[in-house]
């Protein structure tokens, strides 16, 4: 231990003891990174009212307090019913759209690329109460597929990065020679291209779904009568009082999403 | 002549080519047409329509008039640029300390940095606000270590929303800085140390400018997000910090008027793409994401 303490662990020759304050600031700072979230997960099992850790007593009651809403329940499959027809969506869209600007020359390219990835940098605010004016005049305010729309917009941006960085390492001559040899270009894209930006397509989706299922302020101003998000009644429970079903639908979530990142991991080996 | 014919048909068929290529965008085009463009160009309408229904700058006149308007504005100044600066000096050396590691155990230390970047916001925001609140974790245990005596108020203020932007900004920093930092040829340090370098003085004078387009892109990614900000300093602030997305929200859920909303959301909406040309010349803006990861 002293030994490597004393070793040179830079490129400067900066010893690992030299530098031990920032092994020190990293783990902490890792720890709070990861931790605060994490810690909700135990408080979930906790029988009290007030959220402790550890709990005194375990119990699943605030999970059957969640399963056995109606109104928590519904919540739950507006949410995963957008978020999915969200991927359904923006997926295709957004790739279909990613290669047409990978490939074309068109001068309007870059001022189309641009415009696609403006809802990441548009104030959420204002997407949300221009979506909610646009729906009151289309008639589609709180409908199912005024949500997926909005959420469709805020996807693009992510679809067209990951899959726009994918095209960019693609070398798109081996499209040219499936159609030299008589693929016209769609069976081309689809044999060819796609298969070897699965990865990029696959994650893609996943990142669309993600961010419609944990979308709160677009969600706030279109859903709502019969068909408010998950998300949305969460804010408005938070705004009142610290309820501890929040923990149980967060820990959920943090487990859903783990596992989606575990299978865009396991996905991605393949490659 | 034929040749002529012909070069002329492939150079049309290439024009054809070329647009239909440009076409398959155009469903995400009109969708973003519809649901964002056009509204929002609605919305800059609304601002100049006075409450008799015609032309009017009243409710720009409202902003520069009353006094609290300024402080809205230069509230979310503060808490971004606060954020900012705590989200570097956190994210830079950690950053640091990832981009030196061997490819596995780096890869291992970024779960933590992506983690929470999958994470869903509004459960993050949640976490901090049991942590933080009076009978929260942070107030039991400090008293007993005997860090402080009395519970101290962490959340509905300024500290909570701090805190939980700087959480939940952090990983918008980190990518782009570990990015460049592990794109930094590590050579040079080498070479300049080699030349009677210090160690500080070769970090400060190479290693910092090489991964500077990284640390901007981030800091810049984090200051535009934090000045659309909503959820988690609604959440954290209590009602006693209150941003310009905020009162636009306030302005229509309570008030029900759309001409000041909109002409916040305008003045908004013009300061972040001010922001964002006036970086543009120095960074390409597509590196604000760290391209994707």
């Amino acid at each position: 231990m002293l030994r490597w303490l004393a070793r040179p662990a830079s490129e400067t020759q900066v010893t690992h003891l030299q530098r031990l304050w920032l092994y020190v600031f990293a783990i902490v700072a890792m720890a709070l990174l990861v931790l605060p979230t994490l810690i909700v997960i135990p408080m979930s099992f906790s029988d009290s009212q007030y959220l402790e850790f550890p709990p005194q007593e375990w119990s699943l009651r605030w999970y059957r307090h969640y399963l056995s809403s109606p109104e928590w329940m519904e919540a739950t499959w507006t949410s995963l019913k957008a978020a999915f027809l969200t991927m359904l969506v923006a997926t295709p869209v957004g790739v279909v759209a990613a290669y047409g600007l990978h490939a074309s020359s068109f001068p309007l390219v870059r001022l189309a690329f641009v415009t696609l990835i403006t809802p990441m940098m548009v104030p959420v605010v204002l997407v949300a109460i221009g979506a909610f004016y646009a729906y009151v005049k289309l008639k589609i305010l709180y409908t199912l597929s005024g949500l997926v729309m909005a959420h469709t917009i805020l996807a693009l941006p992510l679809v067209l990065i990951v899959t726009g960085s994918a095209l960019k390492s693609y070398d798109m001559n081996q499209e040219m020679a499936a159609r030299s040899l008589g693929a016209p270009r769609w069976k081309a894209f689809l044999t060819v291209t796609l298969p070897q930006i699965r990865f990029a397509v696959v994650t893609s989706a996943l990142l669309s779904f993600l961010t419609s299922f944990d979308e709160v302020v677009v969600a706030m101003f279109v859903s709502g009568g019969d068909n408010p998000t998950l998300t949305r009644n969460m804010f408005n429970a938070l705004r009142d009082q610290i309820d501890p079903t929040i923990a149980s639908i967060s820990t959920i979530m943090i487990v859903v999403t783990s596992l989606l990142m575990v299978l865009a991991q396991l996905f991605g080996r393949g490659k | 002549m034929t040749a002529d014919l012909n070069a002329a048909g492939l150079r049309r068929d290439e024009a054809a080519e070329r647009l239909a290529l440009f076409g398959l965008a155009s469903p995400a085009l009109l969708l973003v047409l519809i649901v964002m463009v056009l509204p929002v160009g609605w919305l800059f309408y609304v601002s100049f329509v006075g409450a008799d229904g015609g032309f009017s700058m009243e409710n720009y006149a409202r902003m520069v008039r009353e006094k609290s308007y300024g402080r809205i504005f230069l509230q979310t100044f503060n808490v971004s640029l606060l954020t900012t600066g705590l989200c570097i000096l956190i994210g830079y050396p950690l950053a640091y300390f990832i981009s030196g590691l061997p490819t596995r155990i780096a890869n291992l230390c970024l779960i933590t940095v992506l983690l929470p970047f999958w994470t869903s916001l509004l459960v993050r925001t949640y976490a901090w606000l049991v942590l933080l609140q009076k009978q929260g974790l942070v107030n039991t245990w400090a008293i007993s270590l005997g860090l402080w005596d009395e519970p101290i108020k962490m959340v509905h203020n300024l500290t909570g929303t701090l805190i939980g932007m700087v959480h939940i900004m952090l990983p918008f920093l980190i990518l782009p800085v570990y990015g460049a930092m592990r794109a930094i040829d590590r050579d040079y340090l080498k070479a300049a140390a080699n030349l009677g370098a210090s160690p500080t003085r070769a970090f400060w004078t190479v290693f910092v400018p090489l991964s500077a387009p990284g640390l901007f892109a981030g800091a810049l990614m984090v200051f535009i997000l934090c000045l659309g900000f909503f959820v988690t300093p609604a959440v954290l602030g209590g009602g006693r910090v209150i941003l310009v997305s905020m009162k636009i929200v306030s302005n229509i859920e309570l008030f029900v008027n759309w001409g000041a909303a909109s002409a916040l959301g305008v003045v908004l909406l013009a300061l972040t793409f001010l922001i964002l040309w006036v970086a543009s010349k120095f960074v390409r803006l597509e590196q604000l994401t760290g391209g994707g990861h």
